[in-house]
């Protein structure tokens, strides 16, 4: 039997495909959400030295992870789509980016927000804020150069280009940064020394991780099916799905 | 192969020499930038010298990126920017030149200018020799980085503002080892950690930024 790899690869293929997927991503993120969400509030104890506050661990690491790993596989996309010169990969890491820097967003904001009660400052130029902010930086560029450009096929492949010379760069900014703060910090602030986490914490934070994952599936997936109707709008497939869709 | 390359350098650094206003502009607004600190902050000599090697640092960073824009544009409006690219040369190559007389005309007078604005900030001699060392490790990088975001971003609307928010974050680590050198010889510390890195940044995006910038020059001129 032969595979044709490349079914999918087609917005018009793909967009039918893409519906049928949402619902299950969408599901599966509000279920794991649900969950983790119970096990986060209800079932994990009050830590002893911070309280209650440290609740909010379980959607600010979980965000910070989303964050990084968004940024990789929308390089890794973008990469995809310069090397085959596929469209739908180019689609597939626009489509990410957004929901990328929102992560970003909420991994600062909660950060700051875990921070003030813990450390006493809303801010503090700790290595992991300030890398997380870089990185803030850089979904920002992508984005603003994507949409500057006019010409999609062009603003792909530079959107492409720019996350891959930025996947480069993502480690030499955080190990520059890791050293600039402890040149100037000392060790006064020690995120990594935290008390070992009890077995359910650690549950209700993969929860909420696997959660988050499902749910940046799920929007990238709808952002994409409206990526694809924008941009094919001149093509027969969309036209016929327009026509379905008023008789 | 060699000629091609010697000839667009000499041709840009002449271009430069018949504008001298550009380069001289670059320089002012170094010049300009690192006089607003003590304005704003105050005369008193300890404050300055503690922020020195982070203002000299950034106010060259933000010189070498106003400048980004005239590395590629001249070209692509008078069309020898195409002739390049369907030239029989590496475009990298090339393009390598292009950033070479870029750094000198716009990177390198920043480099000799500091140590005198560094005076103006009561830095100690010795930290003033390596605020030269450092500028001149680290600046080359600035250019070749900055050549990507320039590539990219050519004949785009916005593109003068949309550089610096590609560009600048890329520079953060040029930032914090330049800095920390001057930082650490202040201290009495030796700078040579923070050098070395300055030093393998350059060489890292010697190799990597012209086929990056190559490749992003075929992206927007096609």
């Amino acid at each position: 039997m032969k595979i044709n790899w490349f079914k999918y690869s087609s917005p018009q293929t793909f967009y039918p495909l893409a519906e049928k997927m949402i619902p299950w991503f969408a599901w599966l993120a509000a279920i794991l959400a649900v969950a983790g969400l119970y096990i986060s509030f209800v079932m994990a104890p009050t830590d002893f030295q911070q309280g209650e506050a440290y609740r909010i661990i379980f959607v600010h690491v979980p965000a910070a992870w989303m964050s990084m790993v968004i940024y990789i596989v929308m390089a890794a996309w973008a990469g995809l789509g310069l090397a085959l010169n596929a469209r739908l990969s180019a689609m597939m890491a626009q489509a990410l980016a957004p929901t990328g820097a929102i992560f970003t967003l909420l991994a600062l904001v909660t950060g700051s927000l875990w921070g003030k009660p813990m450390w006493g400052a809303w801010w503090v130029w700790d290595a992991r804020l300030t890398s997380e902010l870089i990185l803030l930086f850089l979904y920002l560029g992508f984005i603003a150069l994507q949409s500057s450009i006019d010409d999609p096929r062009r603003a792909d492949r530079a959107g492409a280009l720019l996350a891959l010379v930025g996947v480069v760069n993502v480690p030499i900014i955080y190990f520059s940064v890791k050293w600039w703060n402890t040149l100037h910090q000392g060790s006064s602030i020690n995120m990594g020394a935290a008390p070992k986490m009890a077995a359910t914490m650690l549950l209700g934070m993969l929860l909420m991780a696997l959660a988050f994952w499902m749910y940046t599936v799920a929007v990238a997936l709808m952002r994409v099916r409206c990526i694809m109707l924008e941009r094919e709008r001149s093509a027969d497939w969309v036209k016929a799905l327009s026509l379905g869709a008023k008789s | 192969m060699n000629d091609a390359w010697l000839i667009i350098l000499k041709r840009d650094l002449l271009l430069a020499f018949r504008r001298r206003s550009d380069v001289a502009t670059t320089l002012f607004f170094f010049l300009i930038v690192s006089s607003l600190f003590p304005l704003g902050v105050g005369p008193e000599v300890a404050v300055l010298s503690s922020i020195a090697p982070g203002v000299l640092w950034v106010a060259a960073l933000l010189a070498g990126m106003i400048s980004l824009n005239r590395l590629f544009a001249a070209d692509f409006t008078d069309g020898s920017l195409e002739q390049m690219l369907i030239a029989p040369q590496p475009l990298a190559l090339l393009v390598l030149a292009k950033i070479l007389a870029h750094w000198l005309v716009c990177g390198l007078p920043v480099v000799l200018l500091a140590p005198l604005i560094g005076l103006q900030y009561a830095l100690p001699n010795d930290a003033l020799l390596v605020l030269v060392w450092s500028l001149l490790l680290g600046t080359p990088t600035l250019s070749l980085i900055g050549a990507i975001g320039a590539a990219l971003t050519l004949g785009v609307r916005g593109s003068g503002l949309l550089v610096a928010l590609l560009v600048l974050p890329l520079y953060i680590p040029v930032l914090i080892f330049g800095a920390g050198a001057v930082a650490a010889s202040q201290h009495g510390m030796s700078a040579q950690a923070h050098l070395s890195l300055l030093a393998a940044c350059s060489l890292l995006s010697l190799v990597l930024a012209p086929l990056a910038t190559a490749a992003a020059l075929r992206i927007s001129v096609e």
